[in-house]
Formats: structure tokens, C-alpha cells, sequence
């Protein structure tokens, strides 16, 4: 079992690793496309603007879409999560990934924003969240996904709005959150997806 | 909704932890990753780490050390102490650092603040701020609290986060080390002059400190050092206070 993790020069990689190494799981941090087709999982890390980000993406983005259609399990997270969406209010005219439709907006909220810190992830029933459907998960984020199908939720939280801290549709899986850097909780969440691509 | 974060700082020398501890006996580099290890299982929400060495050998000791530690623990840290350039921001955070803050270099050079903010997001960006009330106004030191650079404390934050920090980690002079309680005035006033988060340091002497913090300011942290290495508090016993108290916080 091989697991790529997606470097685009936008993303703590080397935390995703090291939770996935801790679990024992074959993961590699890697720009190249070969690596990404030809792994069991494709893991989208992402810290920083949206626009930025598909720039960086660029052509490799068709590779990525290409993956998610091919089944395999694919994991967003943070801005992983929002690149799934078609448009960001962060960046205006930037257009993502599609493969979810709907659009990421800005927290509108008299908490701080960004909102960083440990929130409160209420699960839906999902492969994902086996054994932690309650949870405290690390957020680090000052926009949030609005997806038109609200049927993919697979977990809220609230930061002045009741928020998608998390999606799942068919094999495509997405948080809001940081699972690498959640403890014990996030550390069984990323256990679950291991899971997943061994099945 | 979101909880208060209890973040234990510790302040490394050549990659040891200097305000030592009772109950970890501190010889070597690796102690300081002992350490963090410690903090992780006890529930810290976060830990941040000041480089206070003066060596040149810091750049190389300070990556190493988050390379370390982020191995250990799954958790956020942040790592601090000397950071100069966007290159020295983007060594310590691919090696696993989730944010790194800024003090001195900010001052003297405002615009790193918005370099490394666009080219690592904000939310990796901390502008750690030391404050000292001098007659009515709160002025900023830099330099470890040295020198006096002139600045308003508050319109600092409000530059600071212009220019795209996105915490500010605030210390009160006067309070550090005093375990008097945390300077809830200034960081009132830093607070409501802001709307990034901003935590509170310098002070904390009893779980009562925090609560009176989380109570009567609008920071969603606070941070302190020796309280927790010499296990005056553990992270449990202040969180599991806290929550009595009515303070969200992850237990």
C-alpha cells in the first residue's frame, strides 16, 4: 500500500507524514504526478491562499481529478478540503477543482478570525470517523465550505455558524481540520482512511 | 464551539530547555522533545518553543528541534527566537513547525510580517508583542524586553495584523515572572483593538489567573512556562478547573 502525499509548495507535508509514519502506514511526499497515479491513496494537504494554491497546482490539477474519478481514496485537508469547491471568496476569479460543487466563504462572525484552536466536531455516520464521533479536532481557518449537496457533510462544527468541518462522498473524504495535529483523535481519524485504502 | 487553549512555553538554549524542571531531568538536547512529549499526553492544546540562545549555531539547533518534535507530538507548536527571513520561516515550518513568531525582526522590518503571512498563510504567522506600561500608553521592547523601540503596543497589534499576522501572542513586561496574575488591561485594550486572536502571557501564577484571564478578556489562549515545568499546575488539574468554571476547554 502506497499513499501519496501532494507537494505543491502550499502544505505542512512533512506533519502529514509523520502522523501517517507514526501509524505505520507507506506514505511518501511527493511532486511528482507519476508517484500520485500510481498510488493506492492521494492525500491534498494545503495551508495558505486558494488562489495561490491552484496556480501552483497548475496543469497537475487534471492528474488529481483523474484520481478521484478512478475511485481511489483521496483525502483534503484544510485548504485540501476547500480546493474540492468550484469558487473561494478568498480569491476572486480563481477557480478550484469542481469536483464539489459550491463555494468557500469567509467566517462573518465577532469571534477572532482566523479561528484557530480546538472546536468541537459533531460526526455524521461515516467510515471516516469510526470511534470518534465527538470530538475536539485543531481548525486553523478564516474561510469555510458552503457545498450546494448537503447530504456530503460527514461532520459540523460552529464558529458563529454551524460549519462542514468534514465531507465524504463516495471515496473522496475532506476536513476542515487538521487530523495530524488533533491528537489522539485526529491520529484515529487518519487510522480510519488507512483503513480504507487497505480494504 | 471553539475552546480556550492552555499552551505551555518553553524557553531552549542550544536545544535545551532552560527554565528546567523538577520532574524531567534536563541533560541533553533531546530533553527538550522529552519534554514537549510530556505536555502532549497531559493535553496541552499547543506548545511554543523561544529560542533565547545567541549562538550562530541557532538557524541549525531550532530546525532540528522542530524537526524532532514534530515527530513526537500531534499537536500544534510554535517555534520562536531569532527568525530573521522568509527562508528561515519557510526551514522551520517544512520541518514541521506549525507557526513561528516573530518579535524583534517585525519590528525592525514590518514587511516580513506580510512576506512570510502571503507566502505561508497567516495563520502560520504569530507577532509575538512585548509590552511595558511606561505612564498611561504600553510600549513595545524588543530585543528580549531590552530595548525600548518607541511604539504603541496597541497600534502595533493593529499594524500587525494589517499586515497579515495572524495571532498575536502578547506579553506584559511588567507581570512576567511575578505570578501576580495576567495584565487583563492590556490585553483588553490589544483585544478589542484586533479581531485575530490573541493570547496572553506573562503572569500566570494559579489556575485562578487563567480563569480571571478567560473571564474577563477576550484572548483564546494563555500561555506559561515555569508554572507547568515545575508542575506547580498540571494541564489536567487547570482544565478540569477551568470547565467547573463554566471555561470551554478540551478535556
Amino acid at each position: 500500500m502506497k499513499i501519496a502525499i501532494i507537494d505543491y509548495g502550499a502544505g505542512n507535508t512533512a506533519n502529514v507524514k509523520n502522523a501517517f509514519d507514526k501509524l505505520g502506514a507507506n506514505a511518501i511526499v511527493s511532486d511528482s504526478e507519476a508517484d500520485w497515479k500510481s498510488a493506492d491513496a492521494l492525500v491534498l494537504p494545503g495551508v495558505g491562499a486558494f488562489g495561490a494554491a491552484m496556480e501552483k497546482l497548475g496543469n497537475k490539477k487534471k492528474t488529481i481529478t483523474e484520481f478521484i474519478e478512478s475511485g481511489k481514496p483521496f483525502l483534503g485537508i484544510c485548504l485540501g478540503m476547500q480546493l474540492l469547491l468550484e469558487i473561494s471568496e478568498e480569491s476572486s476569479g480563481a477557480k478550484g477543482l469542481g469536483i464539489i460543487k459550491g463555494k468557500v466563504r469567509k467566517f462573518q462572525t465577532n469571534l477572532p478570525v482566523p479561528q484557530i484552536g480546538w472546536n468541537k466536531v459533531q460526526a455524521v455516520n461515516c467510515a471516516l470517523f469510526y470511534g470518534v464521533d465527538n470530538f475536539y479536532a485543531y481548525f486553523a481557518n478564516s474561510y469555510y465550505c458552503e457545498p450546494q449537496d448537503k447530504s456530503i457533510v460527514a461532520g459540523t462544527s460552529e464558529y458563529g455558524t454551524s460549519f462542514a468541518a468534514a465531507f465524504a462522498l463516495k471515496n473522496v473524504f475532506a476536513t476542515q481540520f487538521h487530523p495530524e495535529k488533533s491528537g489522539k483523535a485526529g491520529l484515529q481519524v487518519l487510522s480510519n482512511f488507512i483503513k480504507m485504502v487497505r480494504k | 464551539m471553539i475552546t480556550k487553549r492552555i499552551i505551555p512555553c518553553l524557553d531552549v538554549k542550544n536545544g535545551r530547555v532552560v527554565k528546567g524542571t523538577n520532574f524531567i531531568n534536563l541533560q541533553d538536547a533531546g530533553d527538550a522533545v522529552e519534554l514537549a512529549k510530556n505536555y502532549y499526553a497531559q493535553g496541552a492544546d499547543e506548545l511554543i518553543f523561544l529560542d533565547i540562545s545567541a549562538s550562530e549555531e541557532k538557524r541549525k539547533t531550532l530546525s532540528k528541534l522542530a524537526e524532532a518534535v514534530a515527530k513526537e507530538i500531534f499537536i500544534p507548536f510554535t517555534i520562536g527566537g531569532g527568525i530573521k527571513s522568509v527562508n528561515d520561516i519557510e526551514q522551520l515550518l517544512k520541518k514541521g513547525a506549525d507557526k513561528v513568531a516573530i518579535n524583534t525582526s517585525a519590528i525592525e522590518n514590518p514587511k516580513l510580517i506580510e512576506e512570510a503571512s502571503r507566502e505561508f498563510g497567516s495563520q502560520a504567522i504569530v507577532v509575538a508583542i512585548d509590552a511595558k506600561k511606561i505612564g498611561a500608553k504600553w510600549s513595545v521592547f524588543a530585543y528580549g524586553g531590552k530595548n525600548e523601540t518607541g511604539l504603541d503596543a496597541i497600534e502595533w497589534a493593529k499594524k500587525a495584523q494589517e499586515l497579515g499576522a495572524g495571532e498575536i501572542l502578547l506579553t506584559s513586561i511588567d507581570r512576567d515572572g511575578t505570578k501576580k496574575g495576567f495584565d487583563s488591561d492590556l490585553l483588553n485594550q490589544v483585544t478589542n483593538a484586533v479581531t485575530i486572536p490573541v493570547i496572553a502571557s506573562g503572569g500566570a501564577g494559579s489556575k485562578e489567573d487563567f480563569l480571571d484571564v478567560f473571564s474577563k478578556t477576550k484572548v483564546t489562549g494563555a500561555l506559561a512556562a515555569s508554572l507547568f515545568h515545575y508542575n506547580q499546575i498540571s494541564i489536567k488539574e487547570l482544565k478540569t478547573y477551568l470547565k467547573q468554571n463554566g471555561v470551554d476547554v478540551r478535556v
